[in-house]
């Protein structure tokens, strides 16, 4: 098998000779369409969100791309180097988000961004979006079904330590996240079913609790949306106009760059995290079943990998990230439209943002890399 | 071994499977419930979404319509609109509040009121973005300040509005009165469509009578908003209707002789037109500044205002409510007439003083003196008005009943409201039996009609008043309204009740026309010995080239008290008697009616009279001038 490549790539040195690596433009045949299809759709409605400011899109554009050659990289590393730099990462991860706790820096009320040397600002909370997940099935990959009580412990805690650094910055959305990918890890790898549903029966008995244990801000996040009258000027305001821009626009939408909610900046952070609002709004119900569409094949397509690949360690991550991945998709999405309090979650691959679109499309190329290596 | 490992693979995926298939079912749900909602929001509730987007973008904004100038009779422009510039911060756009006010206190030397009131409007309700003003009135300068720096100060806006301006200042403030701002009670009675960004509205003179027709219909205009509120895009307009121009009456260049006739002295004139009723002229000093209550006020200067002892912001034409004193007389002379009292041909001895029968308290001439002595001899009627004989006036008015008396008097307009259009007119006071049964609990003494005879006792009167009073003599009978509005330049908003056209009942010609020569007797009659010349010729009869009818008044303040006399220097300023003086010119055919009061000034022939002289000699010469001209030219032409 590897007599007849054209083109080769040593991937830096982790792969072990003789195991060469033949590059493909499309490793992977319908994940891959799908991504690219969905970009390409968000870079649209980008061009509304931002009112025809093209070079605000062409920098969306170019770190989208560069996400994908990232993606395309990435796929071709073995599903196996994953396994063996995810604690890796996991520790370097956390010691980050420790460091940001002492030396953040504070930006738009939260203690998020680590400022290092000549890089762009980072965020570390990223980086365990993939590290978690990856160190969840690193640790349960070879651990017999059903799981003892002291596995689901350490599983617990690979993802608990990371996620309560991030939700304490604060951050609940990308905390959740965390939870998100780490959980679905430990679902899937047998996970026996009275855990979940003692889980979600304690989470609603200490809902109270919890409660008090929110800061005022997400209390009051939480309070608007059961009444975003109560303060339209305020917390309400986000709910009232994203629901307006979305219900006005209807079976059609009001067309390319008419949306008025966005248009005139009614709608706040209408490039960011409420972008489903300009879709809804431009594009009416039509856009948006589109994009969710777009996004439930993406999903189904990383759950049927995730069906057909045959090693443990591959199949929980490729799951993980088709769920982390509907997370995403349902918490913004709910919380655009009223059903979710609004918590900071983008819109994946579309929404406006550099940071989280790379890690995205880094966590697609582990899948890619999963579905390509699915036989070696 | 293999086996069991490929079988434990397979239960293994097959295990997997299964919970894939129930996330996927999870999902599935999940995504439902999103496109159900979708299915809520833009199908089944997309008409509400819809209209509440409109609302958000589409504001209807009002036009507020340009007041309605006003002009004297001559086309002068006495009240206009001006441009005015103010300063205002858009709160959400300037971020750091108090570094802001620090900078521009470093621009403009905002005063720490300044800064207080702009913090109590900033806490006030107020939609987001929206501009708060914080200093009214740029000056070009300072305009030119903040341009220079309006880079340093985001969120600093420069807002233009029209405002009203009066150009003629203290001169006019009285007849025009004043816009003020709108406060909180005027919004309740006011139309809130109608008065939709307007902030000011007419609230003395002539601007608060005619204030519908001045302030017009307000317009709407249909703008695109962004959230910040600013327009990008006018959809629709209705324009507003300017208010009604109005021309007054009044007559700029005779207002400047009575003001400047006046000086310094406190008082007021008003001059009528005795054919229309016209206010040619109206006084009142001191006077004020009414741009200051538009450009604004401090409290300090305002309270200052209020509290001075000569009252500036008081119009004593239409609210001074003074005794006639001897003014009065032509009345009592008219209702002794009408009532049978006397005749133009009886005379009575006049020693200085009257005495009710039986009673000891004696009511004196301004001739009398210590001893019961002095008085004007034998007079009648018309000695007694140019003689202004108080004896004759106390013994006519013991004669009447009080009630018949003040009913006739009341016609000249005693007693009521006069003026056809001007705002807040006091009544003045016209006592007769019931007011005082009511008032004082008392029954009416014949003292009490005796005090009235002279114009004195309860009796009060408002420059306005006696000007019609003094115009009704003038018209020989005719009671012609006065008012202040000439023409408008359309249909007016106001009910404006036709003037009847009223007259005295029970006189005679003959009786007009014998009043109003013992009026000129009070000013033309003169050289012929002691005690014979008019009260006023000395002061103002000498040299003049036509006929004036007039009658001095000297209103006393405080109480003279019986057998005492008293130094007029020794008095208080403001417990000094106050002149009075009407009149009226060319008698035969007048042209303007007087009445001008000076407070505390003392003697009405000394010191009220020759301000009417020169009012008059303002507005009849150049007429008598003017028809002479046109005379010689028609006799010129004729030959």
């Amino acid at each position: 098998m590897n007599i007849d490549f054209v083109r080769t790539l040593r991937t830096g040195g982790t792969a072990e000779p003789p195991t060469r690596v033949r590059f493909e433009i499309l490793p992977e045949p319908v994940l891959l369409p799908l991504l690219v299809i969905l970009m390409a759709c968000g870079l649209g409605v980008l061009y509304s969100a931002l009112h025809g400011r093209t070079e605000a899109l062409s920098a969306q554009g170019i770190k989208l791309a560069a996400g994908f050659v990232i993606m395309l990289v990435v796929a071709h590393v073995h599903p196996r180097e994953f396994l063996r730099f995810g604690p890796v990462l996991w520790l370097g991860g956390v010691a980050l988000l420790v460091l940001v706790h002492i030396f953040g820096e504070v930006a738009k009320g939260g203690q998020r961004w680590l400022e290092v040397g000549p890089f762009p600002r980072f965020q570390p909370s990223e980086l365990l979006k993939l590290a978690v997940p990856l160190t969840v099935a690193w640790y349960l990959h070879d651990r017999s079904s059903p799981l003892s009580l002291g596995d689901i412990c350490v599983a617990l805690a690979i993802m608990g330590i990371p996620a309560g650094l991030i939700i304490v910055q604060p951050d609940l959305g990308t905390g959740l996240l965390v939870l998100a990918a780490g959980g679905s890890v430990l679902f899937l790898s047998g996970l026996p079913w009275i855990y979940p549903a003692v889980a979600i029966g304690g989470v609603a008995a200490a809902a109270p609790i919890l409660w008090s244990f929110l800061r005022e801000y997400q209390q009051q996040r939480i309070l608007t949306l059961f009444d975003p009258e109560s303060d339209p000027l305020g917390a309400g305001w986000n709910i009232i106009q994203s629901t307006t821009a979305i219900g006005s626009g209807g079976l059609m939408g009001k067309g390319v760059l008419q949306g008025t909610q966005s248009g005139l900046d009614f709608l706040p952070e209408a490039q960011t995290d409420f972008i489903l609002a300009v879709i809804g709004e431009e594009f009416g119900f039509v856009g948006a079943m589109g994009f969710l569409v777009l996004y439930i094949l993406i999903i189904a397509r990383c759950l049927y990998v995730s069906m057909i690949v045959r090693r443990t360690f591959d199949r929980l991550v490729a799951g993980s990230i088709g769920i982390t991945f509907f997370v995403y998709v349902f918490v913004n999405v709910g919380m655009v439209c009223g059903l979710l309090p609004v918590v900071g979650v983008p819109l994946p691959l579309v929404s406006y943002g550099g940071t989280s679109a790379l890690t995205l499309l880094f966590t697609f190329g582990v899948l890619t890399s999963i579905y390509k290596h699915r036989n070696n | 071994m293999a086996q069991a490992s490929f079988s434990d693979k397979s239960e293994e995926q097959r295990r997997y499977s299964l919970r894939i298939y129930f996330i996927g079912g999870v999902m599935l749900l999940l995504f439902g419930v999103l496109m159900a909602r979708l299915v809520h929001l833009q199908i089944l509730e997309h008409e509400r979404f819809q209209t509440r987007s409109e609302q958000n973008r589409i504001q209807v904004q009002p036009v507020a319509p340009r007041r309605g100038l006003i002009y004297d009779r001559n086309g002068v422009l006495l009240a206009d609109n001006r441009p005015i510039h103010n300063l205002a911060v858009v709160k959400e756009l300037a971020g750091d509040m108090p570094r802001m006010i620090e900078r521009l206190d470093g621009f403009l030397d905002l005063g720490e009121a300044e800064i207080s009131e702009f913090d109590k409007r900033l806490k006030r309700r107020r939609r987001p973005y929206e501009a708060v003003v914080i200093r009214s009135h740029l000056t070009e300068d300072e305009r030119a300040v903040l341009a220079v720096h309006r880079h340093e100060l985001p969120g600093v806006e420069i807002l233009s509005d029209s405002v009203r301006h009066y150009p003629f200042i203290e001169l006019l403030a009285h007849p025009l009165g004043s816009v003020r701002r709108i406060n909180e009670a005027d919004l309740e009675r006011l139309d809130p469509v109608m008065y939709a960004g307007t902030e000011f509205m007419g609230k003395l003179g002539v601007e608060k009578f005619y204030e519908s027709s001045l302030h017009g219909r307000v317009g709407y205009q249909q703008v695109e908003v962004d959230v910040h509120g600013r327009i990008r895009k006018e959809l629709d307009v209705d324009h507003p209707v300017a208010g009604i121009d109005l021309t007054l009456h009044l007559d700029l260049d005779l207002q400047v002789v009575a003001d400047a006739a006046l000086g310094a002295r406190r008082g007021s004139i008003v001059a009528l037109d005795p054919r229309t009723g016209g206010v040619l002229a109206m006084v009142s000093k001191p006077s004020y500044d009414p741009n200051k209550f538009i450009t604004g006020i401090s409290g300090e200067e305002y309270n200052a205002l209020l509290m001075a002892r000569n009252r500036p912001m008081f119009n004593r034409a239409i609210n001074g409510r003074y005794a006639p004193g001897s003014t009065f007389k032509m009345a009592v002379g008219l209702a002794a007439l009408t009532s049978g009292a006397t005749t133009w041909e009886e005379t009575i001895y006049d020693r200085g003083f009257f005495r009710l029968p039986g009673q000891r308290r004696i009511y004196r001439d301004w001739s009398w003196q210590r001893g019961n002595s002095g008085g004007q001899g034998s007079v009648d009627l018309n000695r007694a008005i140019y003689r202004s004989s108080n004896t004759y006036f106390y013994t006519m008015a013991s004669r009447m009943k009080i009630d018949r008396f003040a009913g006739f008097v009341s016609q000249f307009g005693f007693g009521r409201p006069v003026g056809l259009d001007i705002a807040d007119e006091s009544t003045g006071l016209l006592p007769d039996s019931a007011w005082k049964r009511k008032v004082r609990n008392e029954i009416w003494y014949p003292g009490d009609s005796v005090n009235l005879g002279i114009g004195q006792g309860s009796m009060l009167v408002t420059p306005l008043q006696l000007a019609s009073y003094v115009n009704v003599i003038a018209n020989r009978g005719r009671i012609v309204a006065p008012r202040m509005l000439r023409d408008s330049s359309r249909a007016l908003e106001e009910d404006l009740a036709t003037p009847k056209s009223l007259s005295i009942v029970g006189l005679s010609p003959e009786d007009w026309e014998k009043m109003v020569d013992a009026m000129e007797n009070v000013v033309h009659r003169g050289n012929l010995g002691y005690r014979q010349s008019g009260t006023a010729f000395p002061y103002i009869g000498q040299d003049i080239s036509y006929r004036m009818a007039g009658k001095s008044g000297t209103a006393q303040v405080v109480e003279i008290k019986q057998g005492t006399t008293y130094d007029e220097k020794e008095l208080d300023e403001y417990n000094r008697k106050h002149a009075w003086f009407v009149a009226f010119a060319p008698a035969d055919d007048p042209l303007i009616s007087v009445a001008v009061l000076v407070e505390n000034g003392g003697g009405g022939s000394g010191v009220a009279a020759p301000v009417a002289r020169e009012v008059i000699d303002a507005w009849v010469l150049p007429r008598m001038l003017a028809a002479a001209r046109r005379a010689s030219i028609a006799q010129g032409t004729g030959e």
